[in-house]
This record gives C-alpha cells, sequence and structure tokens, in this order.
C-alpha cells in the first residue's frame, strides 16, 4: 500500500477504512494494529483502582522501610486486631469468669446458664491438657481411667474431682498430691504364686465373673488378711487411699485372671500430674464441673 | 406533537409531520466504546400504557405497604404479617410460619416463579419485562418525574442540549431530589421486611438501627438512583441474562409485539402524493411516533430484537396515529410468528388491505397449546403440593444425635449407658407437654443429664412456644440385658395434650 492511499485523520495518524478506528503504525508482514480505545467505563475504573491504591497504601500498613513498614494513617494492624477481638471476648466473658472463681461449686452447678458455659470451657480445656491420657471424649483406654463411668479411684464428687485436678496423683512435685501405692506382693515375696492365685479366684468372685468356687473359698482368707484394710472386706474400694472397688465391672488394669494375677504380683500405679501451677483455678473449676457432668459424677455428701 | 393535536382532520392521504426520531439503542446505531446516548421517550396514552400504570400502581403498592399489614399470632411471636426473621430464623406470611429446616416451601415458591415465568413468556412474550420487572416499573416511575419537571420529549431533549443556566439547574436539582427520594424510600421499605416494621422506623429515625439497616438502605438508594436514573434501557441490554434466554422461551405461537410489514411496507410519508404518482403505498406513514415513545431506543419495524421488553407502548403510539389518519389499528401490534406468517400469505393472495380487513385478533388457541398446558400443569402441581403439605406438616419435630466419643460407657454394675443429644422442636406459637418415650430396647431406662432421679421409660418435657428444647439424655441397660454391638430402637415424642406424634429411629450400642 502505498503512501498516497492511507487515508489520515486529524492528527496525522494513519486511519483504518474497514473499521474507521486509528492504527498504531505498526506493521508486520503488512499486517496493521488497531489502536482501539479503552472502554471508557474500564479506563475510569482503572483510574479509581490507582486512586484507591494510593489511598489505601497511605491509609494502612504498607510501604516498607529499614526497620518496620509505614504504619498508616489509620493506625491498623492485623495483630491489633487480634488482641482486641481477644480483648472484647475477655471482656464480654469477665462477668462469667469471676462468678466461677468466686462461687462454689454446687452454686455453679445449680445455675443452668453459668454451668452451660463452664462446662464450654471445661471442655475446651480438657481437649488441651487432659485427652492425651483420658482421649479426647473422656473414655480413658488401657491403663488410663474412663472419666464417664461411676466408677472413681479418689472419689467423683465435685469437690473430689477438683482436688485430684489440683494436686495430682503420685505427683511428685506436689506435696498435697493424693498418694497411695500397693504393695508388690509377688515381687517382695509377701505371698507366694500359689497364695496369690487364690486371692486372684476370690477377686474374680466378688466382681461376678467366672471363678473356682474351691480356690476362692481360701482365697477370701488371704483377701481378708492382706487386702481387705485398703479395699474393704466387700472389695468396694476406698476413695481415701485411691483403692479400686473390685466388686464391679470396672477394671483399669484388665479383669482378666491373668491381669488380676499381675496386678497382685506387682501392681501398677498411675500418676497425674497436678494441675494448679499451671491452669488457674477458675479453669480447674471448668474442668472439674465438665468431668463431673460427663455422667458418673456423685453427688457430695454435704 | 401540538401540530398534530390540533389538526384533528387529518385523512389518509395528508402528510404527517414526522417526529425526529433515531432508534439509538439499535444494535447497528451502538458503537462499542461510544457512551450511552439518552433516550427521552415520548408521553403516549392508550390501552398498554393504561395497564403499566395499574401494574406499577400495583407492585409499588404491594412493595411499600405490605411490611406495614399486621397479623395477629399471640404474644409470643412477632405480628407482622410478611417477616423474614433472620436473627430468629423464621419466616412469617401471614397463617404460614416457615422454619430454616423447611426452606424448601420457599425453593418451591422459586421455582412456581421460574415456571409462571416460562407460562408467561410462552403466552405474551416479555410481558414480565414491559410490565412488571422493578427495573422497568422504578424506571417508568423515573421517566414519569422527568416528564413531569421537565416536560414532554422535545422540551427535554432541548433542555439537555441547553447551556447550564439557573432555570436547567433548577429543574434537573429538583429531578434528582425526587429521584433520591424516591430511591431512599425504595431501599427503605426493603429493610421492614427483616425486622418489626414500626419499631425499625422509629430506630432508624433515632440513628438507632443496626449497621446493616443502614448499610442495605445506601446500597439499594445508590442502585436504585443508578439503574432508574441514568443506566436503564443498558441494564436490560447489557447486564440482564433473560434477552438472552427469552429466545429459547418464544415460539410461533407467542405474542410478540410485532411491526405488520407486510400491510406497512412501503412507508410513505406524502401518501396523497405517491398515490398521485400510481407508487404502491403501504399503512406506515413513516412518522416515527413508535420510535419516539419507546423506552428502549429501538424501532420496532426492524423486526423481534433483544433489546425490546414489549412493553407495547409503540403499538399505543401507532394506534392513535392509525386512527389519525384514518387507517386501521394495529399496523403494530401484538402477533404470533404463526398468524404473522398467515397474514403475509393473506396479503399475496389478496391484497394488503383485504388481509389488514381480516387481520386477526388475539385468539384462544395462541394461549391454550400443550407448551403452555405443561408449564401451567407443573406450575400448578407445585402449588398444590406446597398447599397440601402446609396444611399436613407437623408442628412438632424429634432430632436424634447419638454420642461418638465414646459410643457406649459401661457402668459399675455392668449395666451399658449411651449418651445422645435430643432435640424437641415445638414448632407452635403454645408451650406443650410432651411425653418422650423409649420403645424397645429391654429393661432399658432414661433421665437427663444431671437429673439421674427422675429416670424410668418415659419424661415428660415441656418445650417454650415456638422453640426448640436441646438437651443431653442419657438411656441404659442392664447387664443382663445387653446384647452385643448395636441395637435398634424408637424414640417417640407425643403432644401430651394433641394428637401429634413423631417416631424416630435410634441406635443403642454396646461392647462387641
Amino acid at each position: 500500500m502505498s503512501t498516497d492511499d492511507k487515508t489520515q485523520n486529524g492528527s496525522g495518524l494513519e486511519v483504518d477504512e474497514f473499521s474507521g478506528t486509528e492504527t498504531t503504525g505498526h506493521t508486520w508482514d503488512g499486517i496493521k494494529e488497531l489502536n482501539t480505545p479503552l472502554p471508557r467505563w474500564w479506563l475510569w475504573t482503572f483510574y479509581a483502582t490507582v486512586i484507591w491504591g494510593l489511598a489505601y497504601t497511605v491509609a494502612y500498613p504498607a510501604w516498607p522501610l529499614v526497620s518496620s513498614a509505614t504504619k498508616g494513617f489509620l493506625g491498623y494492624s492485623t495483630r491489633g486486631a487480634v488482641e482486641q477481638t481477644i480483648a472484647d471476648a475477655r471482656a464480654a466473658q469477665s462477668d462469667k469468669i469471676s462468678r466461677i472463681t468466686e462461687l462454689p461449686l454446687e452454686d455453679i452447678k445449680a445455675d443452668e446458664d453459668l454451668l452451660r458455659y463452664a462446662v464450654a470451657g471445661g471442655k475446651s480445656a480438657f481437649l488441651v491438657n487432659c485427652s492425651q491420657c483420658h482421649g479426647s471424649g473422656a473414655a480413658g483406654g488401657a491403663n488410663y481411667p474412663n472419666l464417664n463411668d461411676d466408677d472413681w479411684l479418689w472419689g467423683g464428687t465435685l469437690e473430689a474431682i477438683e482436688t485430684t485436678l489440683k494436686h495430682g496423683i503420685r505427683y511428685s512435685l506436689d506435696e498435697e498430691t493424693r498418694v497411695s501405692e500397693m504393695s508388690a506382693f509377688g515381687a517382695d515375696e509377701i505371698l507366694n504364686r500359689e497364695e496369690i492365685e487364690k486371692t486372684a479366684e476370690h477377686v474374680l468372685a466378688l466382681a461376678g465373673l467366672d471363678h473356682d468356687a474351691a480356690l476362692a473359698a481360701e482365697g477370701a482368707v488371704i483377701f481378708e488378711e492382706n487386702c481387705a484394710a485398703c479395699h474393704g472386706e466387700a472389695g468396694e474400694g476406698n476413695h481415701e487411699l485411691g483403692a479400686p472397688a473390685l466388686n464391679d465391672a470396672i477394671w483399669l488394669y484388665g479383669g482378666e485372671r491373668e491381669a488380676v494375677i499381675s496386678q497382685i504380683t506387682k501392681p501398677k500405679h498411675g500418676v497425674m500430674p497436678g494441675w494448679q501451677s499451671r491452669l488457674s483455678p477458675t479453669t480447674i473449676k471448668q474442668l472439674a464441673l465438665y468431668v463431673h457432668g460427663l455422667g458418673g459424677g456423685e453427688t457430695s455428701a454435704r | 406533537m401540538a401540530t398534530m393535536a390540533e389538526d384533528a382532520t387529518v385523512t389518509a392521504g395528508d402528510p404527517v409531520e414526522p417526529i425526529d426520531a433515531s432508534p439509538v439503542n439499535k444494535p447497528e446505531a451502538r458503537k462499542l466504546y461510544a457512551a450511552r446516548v439518552k433516550i427521552f421517550p415520548k408521553r403516549v396514552s392508550g390501552l398498554f400504557r393504561r395497564l403499566k400504570w395499574w401494574i406499577l400502581s400495583l407492585a409499588l403498592g404491594v412493595y411499600w405497604i405490605t411490611p406495614w399489614i399486621r397479623w395477629d399470632r399471640g404474644p409470643e411471636a412477632p405480628d407482622q404479617a410478611v417477616l423474614a426473621d433472620l436473627a430468629h430464623r423464621r419466616f412469617y406470611f401471614f397463617f404460614i410460619e416457615i422454619w430454616p429446616q423447611e426452606f424448601y416451601y420457599v425453593a418451591g415458591l422459586l421455582i412456581m416463579a421460574g415456571l409462571g415465568l416460562f407460562l408467561i413468556t410462552s403466552v405474551a412474550g416479555r410481558a414480565w419485562c414491559g410490565y412488571a420487572c422493578p427495573q422497568t416499573v422504578w424506571t417508568d416511575l423515573y421517566i414519569s418525574v422527568e416528564r413531569w419537571i421537565e416536560g414532554d420529549r422535545n422540551a427535554r431533549m432541548r433542555l439537555d442540549k441547553a447551556p447550564w443556566s439557573f432555570g436547567k439547574i433548577r429543574k434537573r436539582l429538583v429531578v434528582h431530589a425526587i429521584w433520591l427520594l424516591i430511591a431512599v424510600a425504595t431501599g427503605g421499605a426493603w429493610i421492614f421486611y427483616f425486622a418489626d416494621a414500626p419499631t425499625l422506623v422509629r430506630q432508624f429515625l433515632t440513628l438507632q438501627a443496626p449497621p446493616v439497616a443502614y448499610t442495605t438502605v445506601a446500597i439499594l438508594t445508590a442502585t436504585t438512583y443508578i439503574f432508574a436514573g441514568f443506566m436503564r434501557e443498558q441494564v436490560c441490554t447489557y447486564m440482564c441474562p433473560w434477552p438472552r434466554i427469552q429466545g429459547a422461551m418464544l415460539d410461533e405461537d407467542s405474542l410478540i409485539v410485532t411491526y405488520n410489514g407486510w400491510r406497512g411496507e412501503p412507508r410513505s410519508l406524502h401518501r396523497k402524493k405517491a398515490v398521485a404518482q400510481g407508487k404502491p403505498v403501504g399503512d406506515c406513514i413513516a412518522c416515527n411516533a413508535c420510535v419516539a415513545v419507546c423506552p428502549m431506543g429501538i424501532d420496532i419495524r426492524d423486526g423481534e430484537q433483544l433489546e425490546c421488553i414489549s412493553c407495547a407502548l409503540c403499538i399505543d403510539a401507532c394506534d392513535a396515529m392509525m386512527d389519525k389518519v384514518g387507517l386501521a389499528r394495529g399496523l403494530i401490534s401484538y402477533s404470533t410468528l404463526r398468524d404473522y406468517g398467515a397474514h403475509i400469505a393473506d396479503a399475496k393472495a389478496t391484497s394488503p388491505q383485504q388481509a389488514t380487513a381480516n387481520q386477526r385478533k388475539v385468539h384462544v388457541s395462541h394461549i391454550v397449546r400443550p407448551r403452555t398446558l405443561i408449564y401451567f400443569g407443573l406450575w400448578s402441581l407445585i402449588g398444590l403440593a406446597m398447599l397440601v403439605s402446609l396444611s399436613l406438616r407437623e408442628r412438632l419435630d424429634l432430632n436424634i444425635l447419638h454420642d461418638r466419643n465414646p459410643l457406649f460407657v459401661t457402668l459399675s454394675d455392668g449395666s451399658v449407658r449411651n449418651g445422645f443429644i435430643v432435640k424437641i422442636l415445638n414448632m407452635q406459637g403454645a408451650a406443650r407437654t410432651f411425653e418422650l418415650r423409649l420403645d424397645g430396647l429391654d429393661g432399658a431406662e432414661m433421665w437427663l443429664a444431671g437429673g439421674e432421679e427422675q429416670r424410668g421409660r418415659s419424661l415428660e418435657m415441656r418445650v417454650e412456644p415456638d422453640k426448640l428444647r436441646e438437651f443431653r439424655l442419657f438411656v441404659s441397660q442392664p447387664r443382663d440385658a445387653v446384647k452385643p454391638g448395636r441395637a435398634d430402637f424408637d424414640m417417640i415424642v407425643r403432644d401430651r395434650d394433641g394428637p401429634e406424634s413423631v417416631t424416630e429411629d435410634a441406635q443403642f450400642y454396646a461392647p462387641e
């Protein structure tokens, strides 16, 4: 195409004859590029975003400097926002928290609304601190007690649970911890193998399980002499000493004959840390209410 | 125009002064990158214009008045007839109350709205777009405000072109002030559907309403003002998907606004001269009235096009003109494609004049045909199904959720206990006492968590009006009755003083 054929507009730019749009003046193998203007709405939107972007960097932290970024006029920071949210939540809960701190456990339990709040808090504290041993549903596992049932080693009243939580069980760092130790009747040669087997038969009989009646009758005598002091004559256990009830269907270390013999021979002793150095008294109260409310909590004597 | 109104004695042969109007929104006239060309629809009167006023008043009336209708539901429930109570998750519509889990009624209504739209479209084309769509209704309202303050088409065009003067500023200020008032009233009315209207209006005016109310009003004010004041036909042409879908909804029996070219062509502004010269003349007198009144800025004589919203104002304009020049009405008319074809054949076989005399009016067979019958059938079926289910639905429900961890707990006496979260839904406006009962599961007993003293195979539960009561329930089965693994049983909740009763399946788990 010769220069003479070109249509030109006022500013001397070539105008494409088919579309009537000016071209950029570039040609590639005879193909010309149209200089199509941007749609106006697009252009204005673009300018608006530029202005918005600049305003944003002035209003909010944006420009990196040597040691930190510009703070922004609004003084906003995500960390600050989180702190504010947490502070607001704390403030909103402060009334309930302080009532839980001040009121006795029984009073909290009587207040339906407060109890629901305390139990919800107790549950989350339980999942963080307790579920590692007792399980997320508090159902325990082998060697770790199930907290849903109605069988308690050291007592299942609110106060007893709170004490256990505070001081732990056989927890050497707390002087007030709950301590008891069952003699290793086999390992320390207090009883011989035969006597232990007879005693185990009697224990099975107490729990209503399959047993050899003749051996159990002999075992009853040995039980009375060696075991009844802590476990009780009928094997009903003793919360004061953390002695488990033997006449029920719940076995911490297993209810099979072998497991019972093993426990008499060389007993296992569970350890639980005391939590008062790590958790606030309020959280411990919430935990006690949660555990008590799992379904097996005992009513206090008073 | 004024000259025409005075000239009542015009005859078919006399030339009519054409209106200087061009279809600025027809596709060929629309440059992709050009700014919108303003449309100044001329005032028109006639059958369809009257119909549009009636529908507009009805639609706006319903929209603005509905939230203020009261409906007594007793002391426990709101007394607003139509209320979407999002905070309490209830929807009230006169005698109907819907809980969130009954949302399928709303889905059903939406399906009915969809089918209704199909039905109307297959019968009368885009009647929704032309008469009832909010975009059309509010645009119509805004245009009438404009016309009231600034005058009709020519006056508005003159004012638009005129340099800024005190008079122009004053008129424009008044127009925009009224537009904004309408916009605020539009946005304002919307929020009353979501809270008690009298309370909210007081809070709103004393600046005590929740921020979301102000935001909603602000957004809807802005959209109303912009859509109805400035974007108008652009919303229909560019933003709305319906014009693009309508092609699939129309068939040869749908009524569409049609320019009957077979009697209109060739157009002739100077009929008398043309007849004298022995040239063929059609009925179209090229007066451009149809273009001048069109709110979409198109020329209906170009044929059916996606910009056309079927408002039929061009029919009114053309009929008025035909009356004036003494020709038969219906040069532009609601016509089906089938009739249009028949008329063309008729015109060819006889003459356009004969075909005009035979021109068919709207016929029942347009409306009653398999397609519309199927749409109507489906529409009524869903409506009936909803009515039946509304009248038979239970106002009581029972949800049971078994504990996941632990599945069961062995108690010291060897019995097995399962925990449940149970919800009783009292969906009536009165407090009721229910009996919750175990069915199956030998020897089992139940009790509420924390209330072990009261245990048995049935419990009495009081539930507040229109409330859900959720509680933790323990069920235990004695040692000798427990079967290993899973056992199925039923929980039954029964209104102690009424006929309602719901049975739900439940499972009881025990060690394997």
